[in-house]
């Protein structure tokens, strides 16, 4: 803990937020909520199904991991993984995810261990309803790369931490590639070490309804933070992501920028980006972009970008937020050089999602996600006999 | 010999206050071999013109006609008039993030030919033409587009002429925003797209500075929506010297 956090402690115990609730690990601290509340208002509370009122069903996610050697990962009791926690639970869910998953799953990199390869971990649900604490830590100067993939099927519970070490380097990619029918709740906390460097990707491809809150904050100051975000929502889904970044240190960075494409009756998008700087981040600099493409009628894209800046010593904040049909000047220059209709669509769409997909820096995520990109615009525009690439 | 033809052209566009002509009757032809320069002041309708013929969707074309070899452009589609032979350099090209150069050129090509480039000899002769017009080897992976300084934007439409080959290219302000080697270089790729002598040039200028580059056959003094005096290169000469004025107040005056 460096001495400017603790100033930071000391001059703001408690949240200054106003848009984010307190965090507990009690339950009884997150009533079942209305659906009028502010952070509950854009969710389909009954779709949620079990994930509101839930009792612990023993079940876990299958797993299936490629850990390289120097890293571990072990079952490790419910309180060690509360001490080992970013935050308490935000909300019912993610504090039903901890009580009901039993037991933690840590997966520790050790400090300056340098990994080349990948960590790769799928957790497999098989119809059930499953909760699950999962707790990243990264020792300090620590390199690595984790990409989680959830596939098949059930209401899965979701609390995940991850701790970052001071000067350590993380890119942490999570994709929910689920089958049809999925419920997938929870909440994402990061912590950004001094002069740390994370990236996180979510990208959220499958399932019935997906609604991830996703919480950073720093250590202390220097530290760097990207998070991307790819999704797909077709006809009857509901996809929602909650960002929070607290810029509670100095001279830290958030870079955050969602990218969805929606198509099909009762397609629903959610996107809440929240930052607080607070009164002691000065120097530092934010900024988030949601852009959502509406590909059909019938579709719905919520999108909420929140500022609250208690400090004005930063070098820049800003967000923007775009949701709109395709570019009909895109389109006229790319059609102006013999472009069918069609393929122009599709080199846009390709185009939208590939900017982003090529900054996650993985190539094997890079390759998956474009797979997925072009799966999608073979709903859109039919096939093609041409295949495209980045 | 192909030839462009633009005859009596009415064009409008919707304004807050109604539809507005801008195109009061344009009639031009050119053939293949021939350079034609259209000049005039700022707001004469040039650039709708030049958008018009390609198509934009912004531009209602009231009445009058534009043919490629007896065949009615206004009446096909963007990308089919493209491939019929229409190229529209653009004065403002669109920024098309996450589409590489290379991935929209092979793609264009791909439309216009009917038949996917062979990997082999494409990827040299994109890069000899992108070299050509002082682009280096990484400008392929970028984005199309994004982040080109004005100067890149117009020597990548200007590399588009060779790679994409089309039988006329409508230049709207090409020459506009360049600094004079880039000016030059854009300048010679024009002329190479001409020397052989089977294509044709619409060049669309506020200044007759690429002139001394580009030397037109013919020159179209362009006043408020239509052409008000024709000659050689010579009239060029005499508009550096006199300025557009004396055709606006001739304008005005007959309005």
């Amino acid at each position: 803990m460096t001495a400017v956090s603790n100033v930071a402690e000391a001059v703001e115990a408690n949240p200054a937020s106003h848009l984010h609730p307190i965090p507990s690990w009690d339950v009884a601290d997150h009533p079942l909520p209305t659906g009028r509340e502010e952070v509950w208002r854009f969710t389909p509370l009954r779709r949620l199904r079990g994930l509101l009122e839930a009792e612990a069903s023993g079940n876990t996610l299958e797993w299936t991991t490629q850990l390289p050697a120097g890293v571990s990962l072990a079952p490790i009791s419910a309180e060690r993984a509360r001490e080992l926690s970013v935050e308490a639970p935000i909300d019912r869910v993610s504090a039903l995810a901890a009580l009901n998953a039993g037991r933690g799953v840590q997966l520790d990199i050790p400090a300056d261990t340098e990994l080349s390869e990948p960590i790769l971990l799928t957790g497999n649900g098989t119809g059930q309803a499953v909760a699950e604490h999962l707790v990243i830590t990264v020792g300090p100067r620590a390199k690595a790369t984790i990409v989680v993939r959830y596939t098949g099927s059930g209401t899965f519970a979701d609390k995940t931490d991850i701790s970052v070490g001071d000067g350590a380097s993380l890119t942490f990619v999570a994709i929910a590639d689920w089958d049809a029918g999925t419920t997938h709740g929870g909440h994402h906390a990061v912590l950004v070490g001094r002069d740390a460097q994370v990236r996180t990707v979510t990208a959220s491809l499958g399932g019935d309804l997906i609604r991830l809150a996703e919480n950073a904050r720093f250590a202390g100051p220097g530290g760097s933070l990207e998070q991307f975000g790819v999704y797909f929502v077709d006809a009857g889904q509901h996809i929602e992501h909650r960002m929070f970044v607290d810029h509670n240190a100095p001279h830290t960075t958030s870079h955050v920028d969602y990218r969805g494409a929606l198509q099909g009756q009762g397609a629903h998008s959610v996107w809440v980006g929240d930052v607080l700087i607070r009164k002691v981040a000065e120097g530092i600099t934010t900024y988030e972009t949601n852009k959502n493409l509406v590909l059909t009628d019938g579709c719905r894209a919520d999108s909420v970008p929140n500022l609250e800046i208690e400090t004005g010593e930063i070098e820049g904040a800003g967000h923007s937020s775009t949701t709109g049909r395709f570019d009909d000047e895109q389109l006229f220059y790319l059609r102006s050089r013999g472009i069918p209709e069609d393929e122009a669509r599709r080199l846009v769409v390709h185009g939208f999602f590939a900017d982003i997909i090529r900054r996650i820096g993985v190539p094997e995520v890079e390759a998956r996600l474009m797979i997925a990109v072009e799966a999608e615009l073979e709903v859109i525009v039919g096939g093609s006999a041409q295949a495209v690439s980045a | 010999m192909s030839e462009l033809r633009i005859s009596g052209l009415h064009v409008e566009v919707e304004t807050e206050t109604g539809p507005k002509e801008i195109l009061k009757g344009v009639d031009l032809t050119v053939a293949t071999g021939e350079v034609h320069a259209i000049m005039g002041p700022n707001g004469s309708g040039k650039s709708t013109l030049a958008y018009s013929i390609a198509g934009h969707p912004k531009y209602t074309i009231t009445s009058g006609s534009v043919t490629l070899d007896g065949v009615e452009l206004t009446a096909m589609s963007v990308d089919e008039r493209a491939r019929a032979g229409l190229f529209l350099a653009m004065q403002y090209p669109i920024e098309v993030p996450g589409v590489s150069v290379a991935n929209f050129l092979r793609t264009a090509r791909t439309a216009l030919s009917g038949e996917a480039p062979k990997v082999r000899t494409w990827v040299k002769e994109v890069n000899v033409a992108l070299e050509k017009v002082g682009l280096d080897g990484t400008f392929a992976a970028r984005s199309l587009n994004e982040g080109f300084s004005g100067g890149e934007k117009k020597r990548h439409e200007v590399a588009q002429l060779e790679l994409l080959s089309p039988k006329f290219a409508i230049l709207d302000e090409t020459d506009s925003g360049l600094d004079i080697d880039a000016l030059r270089i854009v300048s010679e790729g024009v002329n190479r797209f001409t020397e052989a002598g089977d294509r044709g040039v619409l060049l669309i200028t506020h200044y007759t500075r690429i002139l001394n580059y580009i030397k037109p056959d013919f020159v179209h003094v362009f006043v408020d929506g239509h052409i008000v005096a024709e000659g050689g290169a010579e009239l060029a000469d005499r508009l550096e010297i006199e300025g557009y004025d004396r055709f606006v107040k001739a304008a005005k005056a007959n309005a």
